[in-house]
């Protein structure tokens, strides 16, 4: 079974179970790698991408629920925020083994496209479904806050 | 390891993994200390035009000016790459905008970590530490070959060149060469026997906050890990395992497996029964399709709370002395004061966010492995025994390692070797197999830091000085039946020790004691391995002790230090920061403080806390002290304290991994939690100036923060933490 939505802007039509979790078929039928995965429950948001704007995790989103829809990744990313989140993260070094800093740019960007002065408890809000075993959270929060002075401007 | 750029396969693969940047192993490195004087490197420079100055095993630079470092460690995210790159281009005197770094192949003769002897893996904080010198020998050697290549060029003096940012210039002539330039010349030269390392005070690079290699590739999705290895006719793999450690498998029922769409193949290895499919989604509806019965007459049946109870007993038992001065019992029980405390650990998982992964390729005579390796001479062992070959015949492609924090530094090497199972039960025919675990896998996975329980006493004299301190420690032994066995001393395991049997307080009569437990639950090395545990009942231990004193906690330890320079250093730096002498905080809310050594390098940690009416506990503020020795690179000496904090107390939160009648609890991050943002507390590091030779800060960061949050707790309510995990536990319940 076909199912077609907008991948990074593109009319993209995949042939798969539509059963199958997003992640997947994003990995695996479109061969796009920057969405990871880390849990397969929704419990750690590696593999956070966006879907008509929001942050939702992949691995429990069947293909058939994005007919239609427009689904972003990391690989599509354009915003303003998005470039200001992307660059405040290499600013303040943010990455250390790096896996799930895909999962933790997405929650970002769509934290900064609905929210363009968060405050900590914002980022917290919006950022605790983000695991990083590495521990990365005190840059992650220090790049937020400057991600969204750098997208005022 | 075969280096033949004429091989089509390896050209092939270098297609297919085009774009893993730092990760892909490149056809192009040539051997260690070429010269272009053998016939092969010859006539590869004579066909390509391109071809590279590589002096030594470790940096390769081209004509276009790149300068390649060879990272014979796996970058996990403790920021290897880059600084094993900025210790030899900063001899080099490269231009750190030209330089890359990419993974050495499994080859221990030129790769060894010079802390394991002959083996080449990562591990114990010992990346930069063992590299140090290896690494700036090898810069400065190639940077005296290209400034020979100058100097003959020029005919003018070698002592009348400089270099600068990959520029060699003659100032009198004004003449300058860019290293690339240089590089056929360079080439063509002897690799001198020695040559003159820099004095400390003319380093450039080294002691710069520069930025990290592999920054840039982890923020837009390019950085390529196992899960992203792909190649033409790859399968995937998931793997059924027993659900008691030590059960096997009786039979199995793949009907209703064979009827999922993609499903290739059901093959059964040592480990378990394996599903190939031709996609992750196919191979997990496969798995969970699959009926196995299991034997468990030889698995592991008990459960975790009965071991505890056999731990508690025990430690009231002769143990093995693994550290005896003087008398400490008769000076306990000549003390004034006996104080007294046990302690209690769970297992941990691991659980790097990379869930484990392998792709293996085997056919009849070689075994290729793509993985986050950490142990490449282990592992080729035991792959090569897995696959019925040689370990020469095993070659491993070290890619970026989601996360460690000691999982894949595995002596049995058991994803690999799994991987390598599975592809041989499928037919050895060259088939790229990729075998994935789920996070389910890895949390069930066993390789867990072992439980312990902890007995401590001391004894005080009537002037309240601290005159006997006896510890006893009870705990399954990492190292026992492993091939670091050898390393035993005495039946004493010294990562069950570590941290306990090396206490730096002047206490005049100390025994520790050890007795090693037996369970069939594999374990291993937990970042900061020993001190994981032994930190904890010391600096939880020596709070008590001080407040039974009436002596402040901080000026308590800081009296024992008086002989410890180093440490008594970071300790008064931390509390300084943390200010410590600023009177006590608010009801409520309490400070702790604590102070370790590990691989090397003193931490001292200061926790402010905060503890509601439901006794939870929030970490609001965490101030620490590093002396690592010299500070190779202090953002990454920051990250790592940073981190280290962050996995340290998430552990001692919530981390626990418990069995009933054998099977693990726990199954995700659901049960087994980890630290999460809104947890994090507010981090302060500073770093100790330092000449002295540098030492480990992936793990070090690790082992304060429990300890010093427990006693911030103490001082916010007045209640010791005896029980991990406890922000759930003692505190709430009590």
């Amino acid at each position: 079974m076909s199912i077609t939505f907008f991948l990074n802007n593109q009319s993209t039509t995949l042939d798969a179970d539509p059963n199958m979790p997003l992640l997947w078929a994003i990995r695996e039928v479109a061969g796009l790698h920057g969405t990871k995965f880390g849990c397969g429950m929704a419990m750690c948001g590696a593999c956070t991408l966006h879907l008509d704007g929001q942050a939702v995790r992949s691995c429990v989103m069947p293909l058939s629920a994005v007919s239609g829809r427009h689904v972003t990744t990391i690989e599509g990313l354009q915003s303003k925020q998005a470039k200001a989140v992307q660059s405040a993260w290499i600013d303040l070094q943010v990455p250390q083994c790096g896996y799930c800093q895909s999962g933790q740019i997405m929650s970002a960007t769509a934290l900064l496209e609905t929210n363009s002065a968060p405050t900590d408890a914002d980022i917290d809000g919006a950022m605790s479904g983000n695991i990083c075993r590495c521990a990365t959270y005190p840059r992650i929060r220090a790049a937020i806050h400057a991600a969204a002075q750098s997208a005022k401007a | 390891m075969s280096n033949d750029l004429s091989s089509p396969r390896r050209i092939e693969r270098r297609v297919f993994l085009k774009g893993a940047g730092a990760a892909t192993v490149t056809a192009l490195t040539i051997g260690f200390e070429w010269a272009g004087s053998t016939p092969r490197a010859q006539a590869l420079a004579a066909r390509d035009s391109f071809a590279p100055f590589a002096p030594n095993a470790f940096v390769r630079i081209g004509a276009d000016n790149s300068v390649t470092v060879i990272s014979k460690h796996v970058e996990l995210g403790q920021g290897a790459y880059t600084g094993l790159a900025t210790v030899l281009a900063d001899e080099l005197d490269a231009d750190w905008a030209q330089v890359r770094v990419e993974s050495a192949p499994a080859d221990a003769t030129r790769y060894a970590n010079l802390a394991f002897g002959k083996i080449q893996g990562t591990g114990g904080s010992s990346a930069i530490a063992n590299s140090w010198l290896q690494l700036r020998d090898a810069g400065a050697k190639a940077r005296a070959m290209l400034l020979s290549a100058a100097a003959t060029e020029w005919h003018v003096p070698v002592g009348e060149l400089t270099v600068d940012k990959s520029v060699i210039y003659h100032s009198a002539s004004k003449r300058q060469a860019s290293f690339g330039s240089l590089v056929k010349k360079a080439s063509a030269l002897p690799v001198p026997q020695t040559v003159q390392l820099k004095d400390p005070k003319d380093f450039k690079l080294i002691g710069q906050r520069l930025p990290r290699v592999d920054a840039a590739a982890k923020c837009d999705g390019t950085a390529q890990f196992t899960i992203d290895v792909e190649m033409p006719g790859m399968l995937v793999a998931l793997l059924k395992r027993p659900p008691l450690f030590g059960g096997t498998v009786r039979s199995f029922d793949g009907a209703a497996t064979l009827q999922v769409p993609g499903v290739v193949k059901i093959v059964q290895v040592p480990r378990g029964v394996a599903v190939v499919a031709k996609s992750f989604w196919a191979a997990k509806q496969g798995r969970d399709a699959l009926k196995v019965a299991w034997d468990d007459s030889n698995a592991e049946k008990r459960s975790s709370a009965a071991m505890m109870d056999e731990f508690r007993r025990l430690a009231d038992q002769p143990a093995l002395p693994a550290r005896k001065q003087g008398d400490a019992k008769k000076a306990i029980g000549d003390a004034a004061r006996k104080i007294s405390a046990s302690f209690e650990f769970p297992y941990l998982a691991h659980a790097p966010m990379e869930p484990l992964a392998a792709v293996v390729k085997l056919d009849a005579k070689t075994c290729e492995i793509w993985t986050g390796d950490q142990f490449q001479t282990i592992d080729q062992m035991n792959a090569a025994h897995a696959a019925g070959l040689e370990p020469s015949q095993v070659s491993i492609h070290t890619l970026y390692g989601g996360g460690s924090f000691g999982r894949r530094a595995n002596t049995v090497s058991d994803y690999i070797v799994e991987a390598v199972s599975i592809a041989r039960a499928y037919g050895a025919d060259g088939t790229p197999i990729k075998l994935q675990w789920t996070r389910e896998d890895d949390i069930h996975g066993g390789f867990y830091r072992p439980m312990y329980f902890h007995k401590l006493e001391a004894g005080l004299n009537a002037q309240n000085e601290l005159t006997g301190w006896h510890h006893v420690i009870v705990g399954q032994s990492i190292m026992e039946g492993t091939i670091f066995a050898a390393g035993m001393k005495d039946g004493i395991d010294s990562t069950s020790v570590e941290g306990a049997a090396n206490i730096a307080y002047a206490i005049p009569n100390i025994a520790v004691d050890l007795s090693t437990t037996k369970a069939g639950v594999p374990v291993l090395w937990w970042r900061v391995v020993g001190s994981s545990h032994t930190t904890f009942a010391v600096e939880a231990f020596i709070d008590q002790v001080a407040h039974a004193a009436g002596a402040d906690p901080y000026t308590f330890r800081r009296k024992l230090l008086e002989h410890e320079p180093r440490m008594k250093a970071v300790l008064e730096l931390a509390a300084d920061k943390a200010g410590w002498t600023s009177g006590p905080l608010p009801k409520g809310r309490g400070r702790g403080i604590a102070v370790c050594e590990a691989f090397k390098s003193f931490v001292a940690q200061v926790a402010e806390v905060s503890v509601d009416e439901a006794g939870r506990v929030k970490v609001d503020r965490v101030v620490c002290a590093v002396d690592c020795g010299t500070a190779v690179n202090p953002d990454i000496i920051k990250a790592q304290m940073e981190g280290g904090i962050g996995f340290g107390l998430g552990a001692a939160l919530y981390g626990a991994i418990t069995l009933k009648d054998g099977r693990v609890e726990q199954s995700n991050f659901n049960d087994y939690r980890v630290l999460r943002m809104n947890e994090a507390p507010k981090v302060e590091v500073y770093i100790v100036p330092s000449t002295e030779k540098p030492t480990g800060v992936g793990e070090p960061g690790v082992a304060p923060v429990g300890p010093a949050v427990a006693n911030a707790v103490f001082a916010a309510t007045g209640k010791r933490v005896h029980v991990f995990p406890f922000a759930n536990g003692e505190v709430a319940r009590s």
